[in-house]
């Protein structure tokens, strides 16, 4: 395979997990084969640095935001753009909802305008995609990295430049709970299979995890970097954490002064399993595939790595 | 008041109003009843004494003069203007020898300067001068005697205070287990922990925000922790860490204990008021348990740097090696280096020891001996120069001379039995320098000495070292990434005479710093700041490698006093990675321990063992029936700790999997799924848990053959 680049950021895996999306500040979104990393194509049509994407559950719909101000809809079989869902701001967290009825769109704060949510409809019949805003939340400042929902579609999740997760009711875009456990920005969220608790990356170089309805902290795993990502393990009690010093430091670190290893942690416990060397600059994204016997990470390197884990680390105790 | 009220018996002018300059103003009445503001002495109302300068700023009273008939008496006065002199410019007439009836003088003198700092000078520089034995200045200022005049003549036994007991401070060498503790401080908190091995974590003795505003530092006994703050210096101790004294001295920067740990020398330096005055510079001595201060030396900078040094280098007093013989301190100044003796804290013999163009000094650690480097003089035609000092005889033990010198380090050993000198000399083109070690063997007669050469003199010297207990030493020589290192020993068996002797040389190490054991015989070879933390434990006895190891960026390495742990540690120097960690003194990992922003750790020092040297020999030799009470303690704990973990994560997994528990339920219950269900199938009609949508069904026909049966066909005709 020729090697390929890629100033990895974000990436997800369809729901069968043997499709593998990415998307990069390279402009253009890219799907794999997740078991052997062979690329499929590319989602051309973004003029800016992808920030997100989510598929649909019948994998048949990828959705991206980008820098570019916009939200596109794309064909993932043909890699055609069906719809555009053009903003006044950078777009920089996308998450369908259960069902693929609605996504929510988190747009920057820009030009004087708060950061905000917006959720829309995503239509069925693909001709019938309008770009109507049902409901449009704002208040806090700060953008916002990373929106999820809730269980039921009941509610949001957010995190972003502030350092607090809030929890957002859909019906009346109110905050229904905060919680400012962090110190620092927080750069990821991300849900257990169950939806009762997920995990949070901040650059204070903690990972916690919380009850999804309550808010409330449950542990701390603390790192000695600034954290990117943080996930939950899909079959074990596990997570996996990675990060790095910031780029704008490491041209003057070694590369094993920048920790840019992914840790694994015991969810339990709070203690340090072992970690994986490779990347040579922070990692931005993690992600587990949904048999939980391998994971992906991005790193600000520009290479993203698919990890198998051997026979080894599931006899673990 | 008119004029009519005048009291008629003031004399008048001519003009009828009072002639003032008649008026004898005692004869004066005030009107009764009023006092016109101006409040009468009789009235016994005490009114705030306002300090005023009494004009006597400038003078002070030296007292414990020699008393002198006539005919000394000129000699006197000369030496008296002699001595002030020097500090400040003393007026002409400035000098006052009272005298008795019988011609002799009173034993004190005044002495004005031209300005109050000159009298303060004076003050600070000879109060304790000793002109003589029995004549040692009491030196004050004029305006003081009203506050000594005060005193009552009557003596009166001050109250004893009541007995207080202090914490014991030598409780952690009690320790059964016989651990050590280290101080570690961290962003704002100073923490002492035990150091625990066989839980594999510190265990935590005291900790405190904001105790120190600086640094820490232990005495070298062990005994307190100093903790260094913007108003003084402070003291804690015992069990529970309680304060034991504290030492005023503003801005104090440094802080140096005596060996004996009975005093405490503090340094400052003052930034002056206006641009074109020097720094000042304050060091003063204190007295530890009583916390008097014994002495104090002020100066401007230019007073405290000499030789090479381009700024103050702290110490500017070093301390001698603890002894019996006494507790001297040496600074050095221009052409000289002086030695006081505490408590009394006088100049020894009264006289600096005059060293021509002296640029480095150094005490024995373990003997009140001073080594001194002079470099050459007059252009090279007299020697630079090694000198050994005996102290208080002021005797020179040993010297030597060495010419076309570039540079000397010393290295003294540290039981004070060997030292060593390594001299960078200049080729003869004088255009490169080459190295050598000279060898002194002061417990032997004469104190012999010996030259010794690298087999390669050219290679540049990167470390050497001295085994605490022993004879051996190490160097690391070599001019590339990976030197070399050697080992000596002084003590050759083979030969009538001791002769230094080369043990062995390792190759290639990557290594520029030496960490002996403090017990000798283990050496810690390793590669600090350009190196990246390599470590390398070695073992001398047998010169075998015993592990080697990584501790990332490194900054930092120390044994503990007992010589059985090592600590490397990442000190905020860098961002990344602060913390410690704990090694065996064979180089197995104990434990890591991260803290940001990672300041110090010391490890508490032992106070001197009380056994002697054949008594130690005896429990080396039966050291397995003393270390098995140990080995099962150490086993006992062992096996605790571990089911204490294991109880520990027990409860917490179950704490877990109950909170999980409660949550799990409400998913699973059926309304929950009914929902998800519900929003799955708006847009997939033929979703159900578990993916099963995907699952295409196929029939298959499947053809069986149950059984062959052979069966005649009969033939119908």
């Amino acid at each position: 395979m020729r090697p390929i680049l890629l100033k990895g950021h974000e990436r997800c895996y369809n729901k069968e997990g043997d499709l593998l999306f990415t998307c990069a500040k390279d402009h253009h979104p890219t799907l794999w084969y997740s078991d052997d990393g062979e690329r499929v194509g590319t989602y051309i049509g973004h003029n800016g640095a992808v920030w997100t994407c989510d598929v649909t559950e019948d994998s048949k719909t990828l959705v991206t935001g980008s820098a570019d101000t916009t939200c596109k809809m794309w064909d993932t079989e043909t890699g055609t753009c069906y719809f555009t869902h053009q903003f006044e701001q950078p777009v920089r967290a996308v998450a369908l909802s259960k069902g693929d009825q609605h996504m929510v769109i988190s747009s920057d704060p820009f030009m004087g305008v708060p950061a905000a949510l917006h959720i829309v409809d995503v239509a069925a019949n693909r001709e019938e995609q309008t770009n109507e805003i049902k409901i449009s939340m704002s208040g806090p400042e700060g953008r916002i990295n990373r929106a999820l929902w809730g269980p039921l579609n009941r509610t949001i999740l957010t995190g972003g430049e502030d350092g607090v997760i809030r929890l957002w009711d859909v019906e009346t875009g109110k905050i229904v709970h905060e919680a400012n456990d962090h110190k620092k920005q927080i750069q990821h969220l991300s849900l257990s299979v169950d939806k009762t608790h997920f995990i949070s990356a901040s650059l204070d170089k903690t990972a916690k995890l919380f009850d999804s309805e309550t808010l409330e902290c449950l542990k701390t795993y603390a790192a000695d970097r600034p954290v990117n990502a943080a996930i939950l393990s899909p079959i074990l009690d596990h997570i996996i954490l990675g990060g790095g010093q910031d780029a704008m430091a490491v041209t003057t670190t070694h590369s094993k002064a920048g920790k840019f290893d992914s840790k694994i942690f015991y969810k339990i416990y709070e203690e340090e399993i072992g970690g994986i060397r490779g990347h040579f600059g922070p990692i931005n994204a993690l992600a587990w595939h949904p048999d939980g016997r391998s994971f992906t990470s991005g790193g600000e390197d520009g290479y993203v790595r698919i990890h198998h884990f051997d026979n080894d680390y599931f006899r673990i105790k | 008041m008119g004029l009519e009220e005048i009291p008629p018996n003031l004399p008048r002018g001519e003009d009828g109003y009072v002639d003032w300059s008649k008026v004898d103003v005692k004869d004066l009445e005030m009107p009764a009843g009023d006092d016109m503001g101006i409040v009468s002495d009789d009235e016994g109302i005490d009114v705030e004494e306002v300090k005023s300068e009494s004009g006597f700023g400038t003078v002070i009273v030296v007292d414990n003069l020699p008393k002198v008939p006539d005919a000394k008496f000129e000699k006197l006065c000369t030496v008296v203007r002699k001595i002030y002199g020097q500090i400040g410019v003393v007026r002409e007439n400035g000098l006052h020898m009272p005298k008795g009836a019988d011609g002799v003088t009173k034993g004190f003198a005044f002495v004005e300067f031209h300005n109050p700092a000159e009298a303060a000078a004076a003050i600070e520089q000879t109060n304790g001068y000793k002109l003589d034995k029995a004549h040692v200045f009491k030196v004050s200022k004029f305006d003081d005697f009203s506050k000594y005049d005060a005193v009552p003549d009557e003596y009166k036994a001050p109250e004893p205070k009541p007995y207080v007991a202090r914490e014991n401070t030598a409780s952690y060498m009690l320790d059964d287990r016989g651990r050590d503790q280290f101080a570690i401080r961290f962003g704002d908190e100073t923490e002492v922990h035990w150091n625990d091995a066989q839980v594999k974590e510190p265990v935590e003795v005291y900790k405190r925000s904001f105790w120190t505003e600086s640094y820490v530092q232990w005495s070298p006994r062990g005994n307190y922790l100093a903790t260094v703050h913007r108003q003084g210096v402070a003291l804690w101790g015992g069990p529970g860490f309680a304060r034991f004294a504290k030492f005023s001295h503003n801005g104090v920067q440094f802080i140096e204990f005596s060996p004996c740990e009975r005093y405490l020398a503090s340094g400052s330096t003052h930034d002056p008021a206006n641009a074109r005055e020097q720094a000042q510079v304050v060091v003063n001595f204190f007295d530890v348990r009583s916390g008097a201060k014994l002495r104090s030396f002020q100066g401007p900078i230019s007073d405290f740097v000499t030789g090479a040094q381009r700024g103050l280098t702290w110490p500017v007093f070093k301390w001698a090696g603890a002894s019996d013989s006494g507790a001297f301190f040496a600074r050095m100044g221009k052409n000289a280096v002086s030695v006081y003796e505490a408590p009394e804290m006088g100049l020894v013999d009264k006289k600096s020891i005059k060293l021509e163009g002296v640029l480095d000094f150094c005490w024995s650690p373990a003997d009140p001996i001073l080594s001194v480097y002079q470099p050459e003089q007059g252009g090279g035609n007299q020697p630079a120069r090694i000198a050994l000092i005996e102290l208080p005889s002021k005797k020179e033990v040993r010297s030597k001379n060495l010419f076309s010198v570039s540079g000397v380090r010393m290295f003294w050993q540290q039981s004070g039995d060997y030292f060593a000198v390594k001299v960078d000399r200049l080729t003869k083109t004088k255009k490169s320098t080459y190295s050598g070690f000279e060898l002194f063997r002061l417990r032997e007669p004469n104190c012999p000495m010996e030259v010794l050469e690298l087999p390669d003199k050219t290679q540049k010297i990167v470390a050497f070292a001295w085994e605490p207990k022993g004879h051996r030493f190490a160097v690391i020589h070599g001019d590339g990434a990976r030197p070399d290192v050697s080992f000596y020993t002084m003590i050759d068996d083979s030969s009538a005479v001791n002769k230094v002797k080369l043990i062995g040389t390792i190759k290639n190490k990557t290594a520029n710093c030496l960490f002996w054991s403090p017990k000798g015989k283990v050496i810690v070879l390793a590669g600090l700041k350009t190196m990246n933390g390599q470590f390398e434990f070695f073992n001398v006895d047998e010169m075998e490698t015993m592990a080697s190891a990584e501790h990332f960026m490194a900054t930092d390495v120390e044994w503990d006093p007992t010589g059985r742990y090592v600590t490397t540690a990442v000190t905020s120097v860098h961002q990344m990675e602060n913390g410690f960690n704990v090694w065996t003194f064979n180089g197995r990992l104990l434990y890591k321990h991260q803290r940001e922003r990672f300041y110090q750790f010391l490890w508490r020092p032992r106070a001197p063992s009380l056994l002697s040297e054949t008594k130690e020999a005896e429990i080396l030799k039966n050291l397995k029936s003393y270390s098995k009470r140990f080995d099962e303690l150490d086993e006992s704990i062992r096996n605790a700790q571990d089911s204490h973990l294991a109880a520990e994560k027990q409860e917490v997994t179950d704490a877990w999997n109950a909170w999980l528990a409660k949550k799990r339920s409400r998913v699973e219950a059926n309304d929950y799924v009914d929902e998800v269900r519900k929003i799955m199938r708006q847009r997939y009609p033929d979703w159900t848990e578990g993916g099963a949508a995907d699952v295409v069904e196929t029939q298959v026909e499947v053809e069986e053959i149950i059984s062959v049966v052979e069966e005649p066909l009969s033939m119908v005709r």
